[in-house]
């Protein structure tokens, strides 16, 4: 019997075969495919990330089959939500984490890419396809926070809209378009909500698909930093590569399994994180006319807040901001070293490296406290230095003392 | 690769244990999603039972009240209004209520009530959904000379006696809907909950 | 890769940084109201506190009664006993009669509703509030609060507490500047209840706050080791089946 259902099955398959690239797209791309057999821990990310987008997209439909986007409701209808729809503390639990995560993750997998140079040659495209991620997250996160409408979503939102007034001569009637109206009102949350769950995910998704076709296109870098696809067998196959699937396959399920030990932990025990995931002060419902004491954004954004606040003029700040992020983009032009590797790299890149990690996090940490002389100095100190590791790289990339590239990838 | 060395059994084993386990997890995760859908607690308290004053209702007269966004008539029928009943049993489609989704079964018998003088149904047209007129008198023009009161849907043309059962040859195609709903005292009906022998 | 030198000095510069940079709050110490959620009866005592005292001019307006039954393991009747006082349905959620006009010209503002309070302000917030009421001729309703300064609301639970004054401190700061602040209370006029008394009612208040705040919280906790235990269990299995794939690589 199960005999016949499987030849039902191929016989099906073929059919669709005749009118769409099934079976070439499962060779191609999982069979045939053929990835480094030595990826290491720092390459879980992606298909983290790409998990953590599935589970916000699915969560984010059932929220939104209750949530109301309107001034006068919307609060309560988070704490509808919350109280009244069967598991709707869970759906929300899980949205309001899954944010958090997304960029836990997505920090890390951008992490990667500095220790193994996954941004250079020819990965340049999928580099730049993935800072767009980044930047088209960020502000849907940004959109996300002004949905609950508590004083933290709507101080952060006026804060950071106002940014955009510093513009000169456009930059008021900016904030006005943007606002769609004269303070931070139902038309800007109406308007984000639109962005947030329509217009920002059609676009990630777009945006992750170029993203994976650009990395098959080349084919994944590895801890060694070398190109595998320079050693092939007669067949035509990379020496040191293995098929994605079963091998990887097998191996991202781990990793997705320990990411939801981790997960379901915050979850259920901690969703608000001491204050981290679900701040204090959004608890109480947005007034106009009440500005809470202390005005941070969501710790994901506070090493850039901090970049803004470190410089003394407000536009400048913004422009500050804006190139911090704009760096990022250009590493794979900045960076001029013979290899890709923090592995085979001297002793000036990994200086600059772990100043620039100190850097960030320290910068991190700052953006959520209040403003203070020490505070500024820090932040001043730590900008420098974050700027430094990308400004003097064409210098520092290019005299390191490198060491010897393996012609076969390392087991370590 | 050296294939020869390969377990297969083992193989198969651990994907179907893991397929196994991944599968029950999957359902266990889809579970609160699905369940989210069902009525919140708003919705439910909005559809809770109503609390119905029948003391004013006069004879003949009808009152209408709301539950779960639907209108339900009740009628305190008089003694001739009772006594009519049987004699239209041969003109209608369903004179024995032997429709049982329509009704509850302790409104199975004559009256298609519980007390005999008070008639409770919803007030909506089986055809299409219009709510009927209440056409108590005798032979209206409209009506003709053989109407002995029942109800009379605007939309379609369909009627009703006063125990909402349909007239035949009508497009209404059963009887009106009878709610879940007993009597808390001589002057007190609760629409929504059936009596607690039931 | 890493550099010890920087970590020492990265530790250095964050213990100076949290010497100098205060995080928000304005030096107010807490009491810790430690609150046991699951204490079904102290739940039940704060709800009718809460409707007593706290209902008239705040709402719960995000709550239903009929919640507040089916998680304290009650029926519908006996919530509407003992905490309906409004005549509101049972299904219905936690609404104030006291109207937004009136409020802000009693109180200078719209009473805020308290049905995410414990979430916002914390319960030790709360429970050092709640006793930290005293008296002072110049405010309209003749009290303060050491933990809200200048705080609009009245002394509800007066009657409970009685009426403290405050015991004064002259402190001297870094700048050579005194001021007085206050250390602690006195009670002046007794109240129906003694302090353990009236902290046992207040912690009963509280507790329930915080089971408003968040109704489905124990739900949370206690499914969460649950879906741990699934997990590590399927954690097992995957890890085997990418071991035994993985044979095949060398």
């Amino acid at each position: 019997m199960f005999d016949k259902i499987s030849r039902h099955l191929s016989d099906l398959r073929e059919w669709a075969d005749e009118r769409f690239p099934v079976t070439a797209f499962w060779q191609d791309h999982l069979v045939k495919y053929y990835a480094p057999k030595n990826l290491n821990f720092w390459y879980f990310f992606g298909s983290l990330a790409f998990l953590v987008l599935v589970l916000q997209i699915v969560t984010g439909i059932f929220l939104t089959m209750n949530y109301k986007p309107d001034a006068g409701m919307a609060f309560a209808s988070v704490e509808y939500i919350m109280r009244d729809v069967n598991w709707g503390w869970l759906i929300r639990y899980m949205h309001s984490t899954g944010a958090s995560f997304f960029f836990i993750v997505i920090y890390l997998h951008m992490f990667r890419a500095l220790l193994y140079g996954s941004y250079r040659g020819p990965r340049e495209l999928l580099w730049v396809f993935g800072m767009l991620i980044f930047v088209v997250l960020m502000a849907e996160a940004f959109m996300g926070y002004l949905l609950p409408w508590g004083q933290m979503s709507f101080w952060g939102a006026q804060v950071i809209i106002s940014l955009f007034g510093a513009i000169p001569y456009i930059g008021d009637e900016l904030a006005l378009w943007i606002r769609g109206d004269f303070v931070v009102a139902d038309a800007t949350l109406n308007r984000f909500f639109a962005f947030h769950v329509i217009a920002l995910p059609l676009l990630l998704i777009g945006l992750v698909l170029f993203h994976m076709i650009a990395l098959h296109s080349v084919g994944s870098n590895n801890p060694d930093g070398i190109e595998i696809k320079k050693q092939k067998d007669e067949n035509g196959v990379p020496l040191d590569g293995i098929p994605f699937h079963p091998y990887y396959t097998v191996k991202d399920m781990v990793g997705v399994v320990v990411f939801l030990i981790i997960f379901s932990a915050v979850i259920f025990y901690a969703p608000e994180m001491g204050g981290w995931f679900l701040e204090k002060d959004n608890f109480v419902p947005a007034d106009p006319l009440k500005t809470p004491e202390h005005i941070a954004p969501l710790w994901y954004f506070t090493p850039f807040y901090a970049i803004l606040r470190a410089v003394p003029d407000k536009f400048l700040g913004v422009v500050a901001m804006g190139a911090s992020i704009v760096m990022l983009f250009l590493l794979p032009w900045l960076d001029r070293s013979p290899v890709k590797s923090v592995r085979y790299r001297g002793p000036w890149f990994k200086l600059a490296l772990s100043t620039f990690v100190i850097s960030f996090i320290g910068l991190a940490y700052l953006g959520t406290v209040a403003a203070s002389p020490l505070a500024t100095l820090f932040s001043r100190i730590f900008s420098v230095l974050y700027f430094a590791f990308f400004l003097l790289m064409p210098i520092y990339s290019k005299l390191d003392k490198t060491k010897p590239l393996p012609a076969r990838v390392t087991e370590k | 690769m050296s294939a020869d060395e390969v377990d297969y059994g083992r193989r198969r084993m651990l994907l179907a244990a893991t397929a196994a386990m991944g599968g029950v997890g999957a359902v266990y995760v889809a579970t609160p999603f699905v369940l989210s859908m069902d009525p919140s607690e708003k919705a439910k308290a909005a559809g809770a039972p109503i609390d119905v004053d029948i003391s004013k209702l006069e004879p003949g007269q009808m009152m209408t009240v709301e539950w779960r966004g639907k209108p339900v008539w009740v009628l305190r029928r008089n003694e001739q209004m009772l006594k009519i009943l049987p004699t239209l049993d041969k003109f209608l489609r369903d004179p024995n209520s032997d429709e049982l989704s329509q009704q509850p079964v302790y409104t199975k018998n004559s009256y298609r009530s519980i007390n005999p003088e008070y008639m409770v149904m919803i007030g909506i047209c089986t055809h299409l959904g219009c709510s009927p007129t209440y056409r108590p008198e005798f032979a209206p023009p409209d009506l003709g000379p053989e109407w002995k009161g029942g109800f009379f849907c605007p939309c379609h043309g369909s009627t009703y006696d006063l125990a909402g059962r349909v007239y035949s040859g009508v497009p209404a195609p059963s009887n009106l809907v009878i709610p879940p709903h007993h009597y808390v005292s001589a002057t007190r009906l609760l629409v929504g909950v059936d009596p607690e022998a039931v | 890769m890493k550099q010890p030198l920087f970590f020492v000095m990265f530790s250095l510069f964050t213990s100076l940084l949290s010497m100098g940079v205060v995080a928000g709050g304005n030096g107010v110490v807490l009491d810790t109201a430690d609150i046991q959620l699951d204490d079904r009866e102290a739940i039940q005592r704060g709800a009718k506190l809460f409707v007593n005292y706290c209902l008239n001019c705040h709402s719960a307006s995000l709550m239903r009664y009929s919640r507040i039954a089916r998680d304290l393991g009650m029926s519908d009747e006996e919530i509407s006993r003992q905490l309906i006082t409004t005549g509101a349905k049972v299904g219905e959620t936690m609404e104030v009669v006291i109207l937004e006009e009136d409020a802000k010209r009693w109180f200078g503002m719209a009473v805020p509703d308290l049905s995410v309070i414990a979430r916002a302000r914390g319960v030790d917030w709360l429970y050092t509030y709640l006793r930290s009421f005293y008296r002072d001729e110049s405010r309209p309703w003749g009290v303060n609060n050491s933990v809200f300064k200048d705080v609009g609301m009245p002394h509800v639970l007066w009657e409970l507490q009685g009426l403290q004054a405050p015991v004064m401190e002259s402190h001297t700061d870094a700048q050579g500047n005194t001021s007085e602040v206050i250390r602690g209370f006195t009670l002046i006029e007794k109240g129906a209840l003694n302090t353990a008394e009236y902290d046992a009612a207040v912690r009963d208040l509280v507790t329930f706050l915080a089971y408003l705040g968040e109704p489905s919280k124990l739900q949370r906790l206690a499914l969460g080791k649950w879906v741990l235990l699934f997990l590590v269990g399927l954690l097992v299995l995957t890890f085997l089946l990418k071991k035994e794939y993985w044979r095949d690589i060398h």
